[in-house]
């Protein structure tokens, strides 16, 4: 077909140029043109054909309703049509990537784990003959059943999954699949672990009755040296690891390995081949507290999970830590992080981190030093933040809500915006009303601090000292 | 002379006469003591009897399997369409009288059987003698491997990489695996010199013959009963005996994967039947169902219109001479003639017909009674027992009800099973996978079966040639038919005439046929929606593309617009009965 392509192109051209040319050009200048070579088009379909139904259409709309009663959660549906999908399977010969069986085994798998007349039974019935199907993602499959034994409390017969699938052997296939492998030895090692920890359990709570069983600690080393073999392993590998890095430390720590614990998450933290991950900075940090390793490294952990995660829950922790710091920019960097926090939403109602933020902004105001601080932050915040934190509606919520929040609240809006801002106006009065001494206080410290406020949001000024 | 004892093994009456004179079973390949006495010149007169003069026929292949002809094959499919369309209810003379002799004629002329050579073995003899040299290298024939990548199965056959390369091993001898014995020579004759039988000629056959016995059913029916399971097409060879044994090329042959086109079933008809020179066919009369004003009233039922517009389709059906029985009667081999889609027309003439009233503008239409019925006294609704008929009404009903069908369609093509039970393997060497993967299918279908919403689907609906259908007993006013045209036309001198006095053409000039393919060419961008539906709500009744249907309805207008488009009137023309 392509030669007589080419034949039929060739020829064309030079019929339609030979007549137009003739009259205009030289036969020299047509000379220094070599003839047009025109490339190959595609064949082209008869219009009829686009519109033929056949086949590998049929079966495409057939996926499509698929996918669309799975979105609306029509399980009974989606069985349906994947019923007549099936036979799809029979001309599944394709090299794409994803083909037929594929979308069977993840679709199949999808309806059979939420069909209410389905079975586990059933299910791993289906996973097996997916198993046969497809030796390039045999592993991926494998992985997949165990999760779903494992959501279903089966972890004997996940484990058995797994052990059966390491054994796995398939020439080429089993080295282009390392990475599945890898993966699945994982798991078992994860499995390795739980097992430990079990036994450790069990061995504790003998140990607190004065009993000492050797056999069950002989067992749970046995355990341990299984997991950690395999945890180490795929730890190695750049990724994320949560569950496998948090398993593995707790073995070490639990064995006394803290050397080998503050490298494996030291590196898990700093390694730069590794993903940019929030997790592995709080796992350095909390094993350096449970190490009451020295405030500096601590900080410097926190650090970089406040540059990585501004609204992270440690915040207050770091925070705190920073407030108590004797050094200037430390402080300095605690107001940050505070105020960085409660520019998001899940911040919004927390009264631990508003007392954080009163709790400095009062020492500051006190002080009359470092006025600056304060001013700087609140620049970029002033045209947003009364809105966001400091409304009337919010300040009957809170008010109604939780007492100190609202009490916290407003005096740092009494401090920002003043004794006239809403916040503080409505909380006061109601404060004074109900006749509690500490919002008397309150109003009494935000009067007489009153002035303040304009120093804060008035334009940059010279008088203020840094 | 004619032998009509049933078989002894399968009880069927369809006798065939082996060269040595006896009469075998052609359903089951039962070979009887009986022979021919005498053996007569005529006796190829008798339907049910035929030979196949190809030698001896050798009875049993190693495979259990016995040999047969591709020709065979196209035979017992053709039987059993015929078959099915009795069943619907054709004449039975189709049969026997019609579509045998067709079949016959065309057998002969393409020199397979009735004929003294016939062209199997003498491609045979002259594939012997080159079986020694390279095949490719003769510019005339197409190489095996290239064949693989044309006809019917569309290329599926490449992918199937075991297939694929066992083949081009052997591409150097002729001998492709198939289990026919002449199912390679097959694919490989040029289809220029002769007409090479396909799955959906057998279609084109069936057509044919129920033009020439002017059987009420139209092709775009005839295919709709097709996809609808009515009549046999998927998977018929599963219907073939047990030891015609079906593989390698012959599927390429039997096995479709996609249903049969309208546009290529009608062509290859005309192609037929002027291969076969057949005689002018019987002549189209106005009590024939296939004329226009026939098909117009059905269609008009289906389509929930008034019954009155028929009335108007007469009209322009007489105007424009496209009732005649000239117009409409076929004449193979008559290429001055254009060939008639009898159903598309009468469809393009409704809507023709819609446009003169309605104007199909998206303006017109929606106000026109409306402001009739505001400017003249409301006393008159039900003028002649009927409502005023309301186009935005009917939108609104058959809009609805069409997208529901549209939606139902859809879902039940989505949901088309289409292989059989029987499996198929291209070779013996992939058939423990095959079948092991057929085995897995159906286990799977079991499974998901078990899960579906619907118990297991019930029988095939009725056929029926309606698709839609409106009650008037509905009392719902859903249905149109008995509805008034008052509203929208004024009487003049005595004759009643339309109160838009506009029209616009769907195109001033017209494609050339034969060059483009096309009279004109449709984007539904271009045109108004109101027009686009009634495309649309035809193209859904006929199960064909709405551009097949606005071709027509260019020619139509062309015709009837014909002088004042030379009178240079330009778009915006006044009609005037």
């Amino acid at each position: 077909m392509d030669s007589f392509l080419e034949e039929e192109d060739e020829e064309a051209p030079t019929v339609v140029v030979a007549g137009k040319r003739r009259r205009r050009s030289s036969p020299a200048a047509q000379a220094l043109q070599p003839p047009l070579h025109l490339p190959f088009l595609p064949l082209q379909p008869v219009s009829s054909n686009e519109h033929k139904l056949n086949f590998r259409k049929s079966k495409e709309a057939c996926l499509s309703f698929i996918q669309d009663a799975l979105l609306q959660k029509e399980w009974k549906r989606a069985a349906e049509f994947l019923t007549c999908y099936i036979e799809s399977l029979e001309k599944d010969y394709s090299r794409e990537h994803i083909g037929p069986s594929e979308m069977i085994w993840r679709t199949g798998a999808e309806i059979l784990w939420h069909h209410s007349q389905s079975s586990m039974k059933e299910f791993n019935c289906f996973m097996e003959q997916m198993k046969t199907l497809g030796v390039k993602r045999y592993l991926k499959v494998c992985l997949e059943h165990v999760f779903h034994l494992l959501c279903n409390g089966q972890i004997d017969e996940a484990y058995q999954n797994l052990s059966l699938a390491e054994s796995w052997r398939f020439g080429e296939q089993t080295a282009i699949q390392d990475k599945e492998m890898k993966l699945i030895q994982a798991y078992r090692g994860l499995l390795d672990y739980y097992s430990w920890s079990k036994q450790k359990n069990i061995l504790l709570e003998n140990s607190e009755d004065g009993f000492s069983d050797s056999a069950v600690e002989q067992e749970m080393h046995g355990y341990f040296r299984k997991a950690a073999v395999n945890l180490k392993e795929i730890i190695k590998i750049p990724g994320v690891w949560d569950i496998f890095v948090k398993c593995y430390v707790d073995l070490l720590e639990f064995y006394g390995d803290h050397n080998e614990a503050r490298q494996v998450l030291n590196e898990y933290a700093y390694n730069s081949k590794f993903p940019a991950n929030p997790n592995a900075h709080v796992y350095l940090y909390q094993f350096l507290k449970r190490q009451r390793e020295p405030k500096k490294s601590l900080i410097s952990a926190l650090k970089i999970l406040h540059d990585i995660v501004p609204s992270h829950e440690l915040m207050i922790d770091f925070n705190t830590m920073l407030q108590k710091s004797k050094k200037r920019k430390k402080r300095r960097l605690g107001l940050e992080v505070i105020f960085a926090a409660l520019d998001y939403a899940g911040w919004k109602e927390n009264a631990k981190a508003w007392s954080c933020l009163s709790r400095q902004v009062k020492q500051i105001v006190i002080s009359e030093k470092h006025l600056d601080w304060i001013k700087q932050e609140w620049n970029s915040r002033k045209d947003w933040w009364p809105a966001f934190h400091f409304s009337r509606y919010l300040a009957k919520r809170n008010w109604q809500e939780n007492k100190s929040l609202s009490y916290e609240k407003a005096l740092v809006a009494g401090i920002l915006l003043g004794k006239g801002c809403k916040y503080f106006k409505y909380v006061s009065h109601q404060g004074c009303k109900a006749q509690l001494k500490r919002f008397r206080m309150l109003k009494k410290f935000v009067n007489r601090h009153n002035p303040v406020y304009l120093r804060i949001s008035g334009p940059p000024d010279s008088s203020v000292q840094p | 002379r004619d032998f009509n004892e049933r078989c002894a093994q399968c009880s069927e009456v369809n006798w065939g006469l082996t060269d040595g004179g006896r009469f075998y079973c052609r359903s089951c390949h039962n070979v009887t003591e009986r022979t021919r006495e005498v053996v007569n010149t005529d006796f190829i007169t008798n339907s049910r009897v035929q030979t196949i003069s190809k030698g001896s026929r050798k009875q049993e292949k190693n495979d259990g399997g016995s040999e047969w002809y591709i020709c065979e094959g196209f035979q017992l499919v053709l039987k059993k369409q015929v078959e099915a369309l009795e069943a619907l209810g054709v004449c039975p003379q189709m049969k026997d009288e019609i579509l045998c002799n067709f079949w016959r004629c065309y057998l002969q002329k393409s020199k397979q059987a009735y004929c003294k050579r016939p062209a199997g073995e003498a491609v045979k003899a002259l594939s012997v003698c080159e079986s020694s040299t390279d095949v490719d290298s003769d510019p005339e024939r197409p190489s095996l491997l290239h064949l693989l990548s044309l006809s019917e199965s569309e290329g599926d056959l490449q992918t199937d990489c075991s297939f694929a390369s066992s083949v081009s091993k052997v591409s150097e001898s002729t001998s492709v695996y198939s289990g026919s014995v002449d199912g390679s020579l097959y694919l490989m004759k040029s289809q220029k010199e002769k007409l090479r039988m396909t799955m959906p000629m057998t279609l084109s056959f069936c057509y044919m013959a129920l033009l020439w016995m002017r059987e009420p059913i139209t092709l775009s029916e005839l295919l709709r009963y097709v996809v609808e399971g009515h009549i046999p097409y998927l998977n018929v060879f599963q219907h073939f005996p047990e030891k015609m044994k079906l593989c390698g090329l012959d599927l390429k042959i039997f096995c479709v994967e996609s249903w049969p086109v309208y546009e290529e079933v009608f062509n290859k008809m005309h192609e037929l039947a002027a291969y076969l020179d057949l005689p002018r066919f019987p002549d189209i009369t106005e009590s024939c169902f296939l004329h226009p004003d026939m098909l117009c009233m059905k269609y008009l039922m289906e389509a929930n219109l008034p019954d009155e517009l028929h009335n108007w389709t007469c009209r322009v059906v007489k105007k424009i001479g496209i009732g005649e029985v000239d117009f409409l009667t076929l004449v193979p081999g008559n290429k001055s003639t254009r060939k008639v889609k009898y159903d598309v027309l009468a469809a393009a003439v409704i809507v023709v017909v819609l446009k003169l009233l309605f104007l199909l503008d998206d303006h017109y239409e929606c106000f026109s009674v409306i402001s009739f019925i505001s400017s003249q006294t409301k006393v008159y609704i039900f003028y002649s027992g009927g409502p005023y008929f309301e186009f935005k009404k009917w939108y609104e009903v058959v809009k609805h009800s069409l997208d529901v069908q549209q939606k139902k369609l859809d879902e039940e093509r989505a949901k088309y099973l289409w292989r059989c039970e029987k499996p198929l393997f291209y070779s013996v060497k992939n058939k423990a996978k095959v079948l092991k993967r057929r085995q897995m299918v159906v286990n799977l279908q079991n499974q998901f079966g078990k899960l579906s919403s619907s118990v297991q689907r019930a029988e095939k609906p009725n056929p029926s040639s309606f698709q839609l259908s409106w009650s008037e007993k509905n009392t719902d006013g859903s249905c149109f038919h008995r509805h008034s045209l008052k509203g929208i036309l004024q009487e003049k001198r005595g004759l009643l005439t339309t109160m838009n006095p506009d029209y616009w053409l769907c195109t001033v000039k017209l494609c050339n046929e034969k060059l483009c393919g096309h009279l004109a060419h449709y984007k539904e961008v271009e045109f108004p929606q109101s027009y686009h539906f009634v495309l649309g709500l035809f193209s859904f009744l006929l199960q064909v593309q709405p551009s097949y249907i606005h071709d027509e309805v260019c020619m139509i207008e062309h015709k009837l617009f014909n002088k004042k488009l030379y009178k240079k009137l330009k778009y915006n023309t006044v009609l005037r009965k």
